[in-house]
């Protein structure tokens, strides 16, 4: 599987965010992005999703299924934690597994350590555990590109751990993952792109 | 910038353009008011008040032109993704909806003298309402939304879906009338009306059409001005 | 299928746990409803008259102030995003949060309406058109309040705006439904009939519509 950008340009409002970007991503690869505040981390992970349109250059996917849009293959965790405070943290994982076509819940709970936590209401969970269950979806369904932005915030030491254990195994299957962040995963990065402000 | 290649050419066409539609604009009138004013007879049962009809009339006219352009213009810009086309749709609005306030008001004028009240629940008053009210929804989403290029998709698809259910809502709003009151004065079955009526009308609808194109054109003028402010103005930030 | 159903059924459990569904709505129908007779007069006559018009516009006021909930939750945290990216489309993800409000929301008020028509002495005989009018019309008042809110997703203040968007859009439905209701009975299947027809219209058009619009803020 190779995850290719050409050119790739972004503009949000008239602004450019970022221009003339190139990378390609292969199966087992992780490309780290940095950059400061507004240099269009975020933006990027939004035109690999096919959440938005770069307004030049063309994204690509190759070796994946031919029907689908690189978006449909990917997972993509951003801010929002994507979940609802009325229902258990277990209604919510099996909601996802769902909607988005089946996964392991036994597994997604143990993935993040939230098994104990299975029939809280989310309503009753701090930030960071709500940051786990946001992370859960990975583990939950199986999508072979990991779009994740700022994926360790708010999340004590021993869930980062298990954060970098759910990535070095995605990787070593044969996944690519794509992580904006300020702060060093530990997980080594093969590629890097740094995007300097306009 | 290249987005405003084209409004260039525009720019030019539209500065040589202007000044002959005003002219063709202020005749029309001239010829349209001498007779509606001197002309044409007052109505036997109406008297002089049914002047109002040639102020009246014309203004509904364009109310529905405009939403209509307006509509064109988004279906355009969602097709071609014309950066014109948001720029001919935005201007127009507010014009059309002072083309329908124009018609909302003459027609209570209107109604005091014929039905004694200033307002009266008439089929054609009441569609012209609704439609005042599309127009009022129109440019509230221009303002209620800050990022220019979501604002215009949003105020496409509300136009779209607004010029879609007006014959719905005529068609409604008619049925509704037939059910509470007979047809209303307001009625204008063009075979019956006299041509001594009929020409004013239609040279002061012809007027009112170039008076839209006018005000239209300068309107789009001025929005191309202000947008290429705009991003004189991000573009210079982004350098600071 | 299967996927939508999902979203359905959390939808549905989602209104149930939350209120802001049926119980909310019918309370806000409750107080309207006590409203009117305090404002127009207790007058039995003009209360039986007024009542069919009464039940409409509170029906239609009903929905609306229940329709920015919509997609605005899903938006808020994200879920929409992660919808957007799924197999299924936007058109069919819109369209099942409509079903779901109108199960939620606007059936279960239709089906309240003509019984609470009983404390404004509303004719018996128009209970029936009025009942099927009104399930048959509330569907499409679901459908095109999700265009309204996937509208005005982002906006603040955007309740208002809601209204006067979706309102205008809301007028060939109260007109036909009022038509069900006449007491005249030549005019109950030619006004079910085009209620239907509007249903149907809205059923295709909206999701198309909205998706559209929810397309612009995912940007």
């Amino acid at each position: 599987m190779l995850l290719s950008a050409e050119n790739l340009a972004c503009e949000r409002g008239g602004r450019t965010v970022f221009s003339n970007q190139n990378f390609s991503l292969g199966s087992g690869e992780l490309l780290q992005l940095t950059g400061a505040n507004g240099a269009g981390k975020s933006s990027l992970l939004r035109l690999l999703a096919s959440l938005s349109e770069p307004s030049h250059g063309k994204i690509s996917l190759e070796g994946g299924a031919a029907d689908l849009t690189s978006g449909q293959q990917a997972h993509y965790i951003a801010h929002g934690d994507a979940s609802k405070s009325a229902l258990t943290v277990a209604e919510n994982l099996k909601f996802w597994r769902d909607f988005l076509g089946g996964g392991d819940l036994e597994a997604a709970l143990s993935a993040l350590n939230l098994a104990p936590l299975a029939d809280y209401p989310v309503a009753l969970l701090s930030a960071g555990q709500k940051r786990r269950l946001a992370l859960a979806r990975l583990a939950l369904v199986p999508r072979a590109i990991w779009l994740l932005d700022e994926p360790s915030v708010g999340l004590d030491e021993a869930s980062q751990k298990l954060l970098v254990a759910l990535m070095s195994s995605h990787l070593k299957a044969g996944g690519l993952i794509v992580a904006a962040t300020h702060v060093p995963l530990g997980v080594k990065s093969d590629r890097n792109l740094h995007l300097g402000g306009q | 910038m290249q987005q405003f290649a084209n409004p260039t050419r525009f720019l030019a066409i539209a500065n040589k353009a202007l000044p002959l539609i005003w002219v063709l604009t202020i005749i029309l009138f001239a010829i349209g008011l001498y007779g509606a004013l001197v002309t044409a007879p007052p109505d036997y049962q109406q008297g002089e008040t049914v002047r109002i009809m040639f102020v009246h009339v014309p203004a509904a006219w364009l109310a529905m032109l405009v939403y209509t352009v307006m509509a064109l213009a988004s279906a355009v810009a969602i097709i071609f993704r014309h950066p014109l086309a948001d720029v001919a749709a935005k201007s127009a609005a507010p014009i059309g909806a002072v083309f329908c306030f124009l018609a909302l008001a003459t027609g209570s004028l209107w109604g005091k003298p014929m039905w004694g009240a200033w307002w009266v629940w008439d089929a054609r008053l009441t569609s012209m309402f609704v439609l005042f009210l599309l127009y009022v929804g129109y440019i509230a989403i221009w303002q209620a939304i800050e990022e220019p290029g979501r604002a215009a998709m949003i105020a496409r698809i509300v136009a779209l879906v607004g010029f879609i259910n007006i014959p719905v809502i005529k068609f409604s709003v008619d049925w509704w009338n037939t059910l509470h009151q007979p047809a209303s004065v307001l009625r204008m079955d063009g075979s019956t009306i006299d041509w001594s009526i009929r020409w004013p009308l239609l040279v002061l609808g012809l007027a009112y059409t170039l008076l839209f194109l006018a005000l239209h054109l300068m309107s789009m003028r001025s929005e191309i001005a202000a947008r290429k402010l705009r991003n004189l103005q991000i573009a210079r930030s982004g350098e600071a | 299928m299967t996927l939508l159903a999902a979203l359905l059924r959390r939808d549905l459990i989602l209104a149930a746990r939350q209120g802001g569904g049926a119980g909310t709505a019918l309370g806000f129908f409750l107080a309207v409803l006590v409203l009117l007779p305090i404002g127009i007069g207790p007058d039995q006559a003009t209360l039986q008259r007024l009542a069919p018009g009464i039940l409409w516009i509170t029906l239609l006021l009903s929905v609306l102030l229940s329709a920015d909930r919509i997609f605005q939750q899903d938006f808020e945290d994200g879920s929409l995003e992660v919808m957007a990216m799924a197999p299924p489309s936007l058109e069919l993800v819109a369209l099942t949060k409509a079903v779901a409000h109108w199960l939620s929301t606007s059936l279960p008020l239709s089906i309240a309406a003509p019984f609470l028509g009983i404390l404004l002495n509303l004719r018996t005989e128009v209970i029936w058109p009025l009942a099927l009018a009104m399930i048959l019309g509330s569907f499409a008042l679901s459908l095109l309040a999700s265009i309204g809110a996937s509208l005005t997703l982002n906006i603040r203040r955007g309740g208002l705006l809601i209204s006067i968007l979706v309102l205008p859009l809301y007028v060939p439905i109260l007109v036909f439904g009022m038509s069900a209701t006449t007491g005249n009975p030549e005019m109950i299947n030619p006004s079910l009939l085009i209620l239907a027809a509007i249903t149907l219209a809205s059923f295709v058009l909206a999701p198309i519509a909205a998706a559209a619009a929810l397309r612009a803020y995912l940007k």
